[in-house]
């Protein structure tokens, strides 16, 4: 109000205010904000909300904002865990199959060899686990790039999930479990919806929440968080200061694996059977999510925020063509330009960043 | 510079009455297999004091690092810590002791910012069970005074490391060693990939460790780096101690002429001469050479 902006007489004696370096105040906001690595995802998502509430109305209804979320959590679940493999500095081309891996599993087992489904559900989970320990391990031991090895578990994952689910139940999908023992309870707990101000939401939604605040979490405040940052940084570095690279790699994979269970579970219980040819091409979409989020291809820098943010952008964009009566052919046309602009934006951002 | 005794309470080590150094090699060597990587060497390393190493490439300062740093066995000789007979079986041996080295690459991950590099691999935390997490306003505070500490007075400790010049790198480094205990700090060429200017940086770091009263071992190949801040010299040459000298027995010109070794200058003088060293640049290199000679004659 009053324009006398340029005071240095009162400015400068007051400058180190509580005790803080007085430099430190030179850093912008925008200069801090600019700095995150999902500052490119948070104005793409907000540019496609716009876009899209104003050229399909519904898109913005109560019902609407929770279909796209429900979109955005299934992508996001997975995103979770190939955000923080990918800032450790690896790739998991297996994802997509991996999902149906374990929901196949679950359903497939207890079909046949258990009475409650709740012992497939367990089995699926240690599968899971173990398909990103065995990524993970041919990864360490042989040294190969994670691309090829989690390559060849895409393969062999794909031909194990269509073999397989032939030798045993004689089909291309598995068994109706939904009169088994233990169904409406998984099904509540992994494929329910819960209402909040008569709007119904999927569960998959705060599943989706809560993994990645405890990923934000564990990423920002917990030593493990720091040996992510440091393996997919500087591995030698890091190993030369004491950390434990092969155990931090391999967690990784096995938090991908994690993430693939919750999602199957998800997949198994909403529909009670699976098809044993799905989930191929998913992969790269948990990949753009967490690119568009802000993870660097090379590793070591990104956020499970930004990824969510990009899991929430390929919702928003699936689900908003067919708000807007579009052909949903032109959905991955869209995904695409999204894809480039995302990253252009996260290039510039930092380069400009790193200037300063 | 280094003339000007300060009251620090590290420089207790008179000339006369030597106190027992931290790290003593007596006849060292190493061969690997019929290799014969280093071969008698004799230093030592007391507390306030820099040992400097002298030597082109392949004179065996690598091995001779790498033997005091546990990656590598002695085969040959005695190293005692401290006055007691050691072999290390691997670098956390070494570093248990308070042996600590700082390499060439430094080992920083360049994203990550300075406050978690410092800490990297010794994280402080608080709480327990799943909620142990990281005490960052600890870290971020201890990581700006130990950096100013060394004379790095750093606007904001949350910038990436990769951000920083290569010497206050290369200091963040030192600051680490110092903080998590060292005594012996080992700097492996801290200087060849500076310019004039941040090698100063570093030099004026290495002052500020010796006097805190750490032991350092800095290996380089440049001499003018070496002898402003060196108490003791030894100069490496195809795996030998070609001599081990302490400040006052040397200058300058000599540990130049000693570790570029005089006659091959002279040599490869000639040998451009007769290249047909009628080109500008020639005669300059030439010039530049009998400069460093220093106008001594060849042996």
């Amino acid at each position: 109000m009053t324009t006398t902006s340029t005071a240095p007489a009162g400015a400068a004696p007051a400058a180190p205010d509580d005790g803080a370096d007085e430099r430190v105040s030179k850093r912008s906001l925008i200069g801090t904000l600019m700095a995150r690595p999902e500052v490119g995802a948070a104005v793409g998502a907000m540019v496609v909300f716009i876009f899209f509430a104003v050229v399909a109305p519904p898109f913005t209804t109560p019902g609407g904002i929770s279909t796209v979320l429900y979109g955005a959590s299934t992508i996001g679940i997975m995103v979770v865990g190939v955000s923080l493999l990918m800032i450790g500095g690896e790739f998991d081309l297996s994802t997509g199959v991996a999902v149906i891996s374990s929901a196949l599993m679950a359903s497939l087992f207890s079909w046949y060899f258990a009475t409650n489904i709740w012992v497939g559900v367990a089995l699926a989970l240690v599968v899971s686990l173990a398909i990103g320990a065995i990524n993970g391990l041919i990864f360490i031991k042989t040294k190969l790039p994670s691309f090829i090895v989690t390559l060849a578990m895409f393969l062999m994952l794909t031909g194990l999930n269509l073999a397989l689910t032939r030798l045993i139940g004689g089909s291309v999908s598995s068994p109706p479990i939904s009169t088994m023992d233990g169904f409406a309870s998984a099904q509540a707990i992994f494929a329910s919806s819960v209402t909040i101000f008569g709007v119904n939401f999927r569960i998959t939604i705060f599943y989706w929440i809560l993994l990645v605040a405890v990923a934000s979490f564990i990423l920002l405040r917990t030593r493990i968080g720091n040996w992510i940052f440091a393996v997919g940084g500087d591995q030698n570095a890091a190993r030369a200061v004491g950390v434990p690279v092969t155990a931090t790699k391999i967690g990784l994979f096995m938090g991908v694996g994690f993430c693939a269970w919750v999602l199957g579970m998800h997949q198994l219980f909403a529909f009670s059977t699976v098809q044993s040819g799905e989930g191929i091409g998913n992969e790269f979409l948990y990949i753009i999510g967490a690119v568009i989020g802000g993870c660097l291809l090379t590793g070591g820098y990104g956020s499970a925020i930004g990824g969510a943010l990009g899991a929430l952008i390929f919702g928003m964009a699936s689900r908003g063509i067919i708000y807007a009566e579009w052909n949903p052919d032109w959905f991955r046309f869209f995904l695409g330009v999204m894809l480039l602009l995302a990253t252009i934006v996260n290039l510039m951002v930092r380069r400009r960043v790193e200037k300063k | 510079m280094s003339e000007t005794t300060s009251q620090s309470p590290h420089d207790d080590v008179a000339d006369g009455v030597e106190a027992t150094p931290l790290v003593r090699l007596e006849g060292a060597g190493k061969r690997y297999g019929n290799i014969i990587a280093l071969r008698d060497v004799t230093m030592d390393v007391h507390a306030g004091q820099v040992t400097c190493v002298l030597g082109d490439n392949g004179a065996g300062k690598s091995t001779l690092i790498k033997i005091i740093a546990g990656l590598h066995q002695h085969t040959d000789g005695v190293m005692r810590i401290n006055g007691e007979e050691t072999v290390f079986d691997s670098p956390r041996d070494a570093l248990e002791v308070g042996i600590a080295t700082v390499y060439q690459d430094l080992a920083v991950v360049p994203l990550m910012p300075v406050w978690r590099n410092f800490f990297l691999g010794s994280e402080l935390t608080v709480g327990w069970g799943p909620l142990k997490r990281l005490d960052v306003p600890a870290m971020k505070r201890i990581a700006k005074e130990e950096l100013f500490e060394m004379g790095i007075d750093l606007r904001d400790v949350d910038q990436p490391i990769g951000t920083l010049s290569g010497g206050e790198r290369q200091c963040v480094a030192i600051a680490r060693a110092v903080y998590f205990g060292a005594k012996v700090l080992i700097l492996d060429e801290p200087t060849a990939a500076l310019g004039v200017k941040q090698s100063g940086v570093v030099l004026r770091y290495i002052m500020q460790a010796k006097n805190r009263g750490l032991g350092v071992v800095f290996i380089t190949h440049n001499p003018h780096h070496a002898f402003p801040v060196g108490d003791r010299f030894m100069v490496l040459k195809r795996g030998r101690s070609i001599g081990y000298h302490v400040k006052d027995e040397i200058s300058i010109d000599d540990l130049t002429a000693q570790m570029a070794g005089g006659a091959e200058l002279q040599e490869l003088s000639h040998e451009l001469a007769q290249l047909g060293g009628h080109t500008a640049e020639l005669k300059q290199v030439e010039a530049d050479l009998e400069q460093t000679l220093g106008g001594r004659p060849a042996q």
